[in-house]
């Protein structure tokens, strides 16, 4: 295509092709720090829905590897969205050599916090906070769960901050570490943010699963215990790829239901949220 | 052969791990994983020794377990089955 970038994450190593320069010039930017893959393993293309599309109202189509049939097109000035969602798309659909689970995670002592739940439960912005707090962020989106040591892998790629998550970043953090403000994307204001530098130098490091939260944020706090069963049921529903990976992935899920120690953690705001994590961090992760 | 009799995989067919109370079976035939609450998996375990109609399957069951007195075991035992043949993993021999 006109315009290609190539970048490492993790594992993961991705081509995105772009019939504009500005996406990939963004990435480019944000992604600075980051090594590129010998050979990547996916594709992404952002393309011109119509060939005069790419002057006139440009909207970003989304294509790779793999991809959904129904995607609609996002204009231009959302085109660094449009990128990430097909970065995510990729390894949401197409990553076979892990168990994917769409759960943030950061390390301490080589030892992993995994957060998982809806949409806007805040375990995205939960793992980037703590990663500015003496944590090594591992991703905010995808954990990826070896399938035959069980360690979990990181997925460092953009924080993507959204609505009135942003505004804890503004200022906190180098103003060069955040991306352009997006506003009206379909998941509503979106800015994206690098994580921190020992973060990216560290990608490579996997950790040992050590405590599982169910964070959710807006609520009175609580912390309550999960039982196996409903724990297995949540973490199928949050994996991408668990019924792909057939029996490789219930023993890869099974396995780390039964020797990972999990709560749910209802938190009204992240200062609240972080003092809980540390709390539980020290009772029961071992 | 009695249309009566129900039937299921035999054991190796069925990776199976218990989690607080319940039993998580991956089901190698078909790739689904059920999570099952007694007593499915005790029936699926008596059908390993061959085809049973339901009496016959209580009969094996109340060897291993105590049922204590009701009239209407074979009744349960009966819908027990017939969720078991909904998901696939018993079937009428």
């Amino acid at each position: 295509m006109k315009h290609e970038f190539r970048v490492r994450v993790g594992p993961a190593g991705f081509r995105i092709g772009s019939d504009w320069k500005q996406p990939i010039d963004q990435l480019a930017a944000l992604y600075s720090d980051y090594p590129a893959p010998d050979i990547p393993d996916f594709t992404v293309r952002l393309f011109a829905q119509r060939p005069w599309r790419r002057f006139l109202r440009p909207s970003v189509m989304i294509g790779g590897d793999y991809m959904l049939p129904d995607a609609a097109p996002v204009s231009l000035a959302h085109g660094l969205l449009a990128a990430e969602m097909g970065m995510n798309l990729q390894m949401a659909l197409g990553q076979r050599r892990y168990l994917l689970l769409h759960a943030s995670a950061v390390e301490r002592d080589g030892k992993a916090l995994l957060m998982t739940g809806h949409s806007g439960a805040g375990k995205s912005t939960l793992s980037a906070l703590l990663g500015e707090r003496g944590w090594r962020f591992m991703g905010d989106e995808f954990v990826l769960v070896d399938l035959s040591t069980a360690v979990v892998h990181a997925f460092p790629r953009l924080v993507s901050l959204k609505n009135e998550a942003i505004t804890l970043f503004e200022g906190a953090v180098d103003a060069d570490r955040l991306g352009p403000l997006m506003r009206d994307t379909p998941k509503g204001d979106i800015r994206h943010l690098q994580p921190p530098t020992d973060a990216i130098a560290k990608m490579s490091e996997p950790a040992r699963p050590a405590l599982l939260l169910f964070p959710r944020f807006g609520h009175a706090p609580d912390v309550r215990e999960v039982g196996e069963a409903e724990v297995f049921v949540r973490l199928t529903q949050a994996s991408t790829n668990y019924v792909a990976l057939g029996e490789a992935g219930f023993d890869a899920l099974s396995s780390l239901v039964r020797t990972i120690p999990t709560r749910a953690v209802d938190y009204p705001d992240t200062e609240n949220a972080v003092a809980s994590v540390e709390r539980l961090w020290m009772e029961l992760a071992e | 052969m009695n249309t009566n009799a129900y039937r299921a995989d035999p054991p190796e067919a069925r990776r199976v791990i218990a989690l607080d109370g319940v039993a998580l079976i991956f089901h190698r035939p078909s790739g689904l994983t059920h999570i099952l609450a007694p007593p499915a998996p005790q029936i699926l375990e008596a059908l390993a020794e061959g085809d049973a109609e339901p009496a016959a399957l209580l009969d094996r069951l109340k060897r291993d377990y105590d049922f204590g007195d009701s009239d209407d075991l074979e009744a349960a035992l009966e819908a027990r089955i017939a969720e078991l043949e909904m998901s696939g993993l018993v079937w009428r021999a």
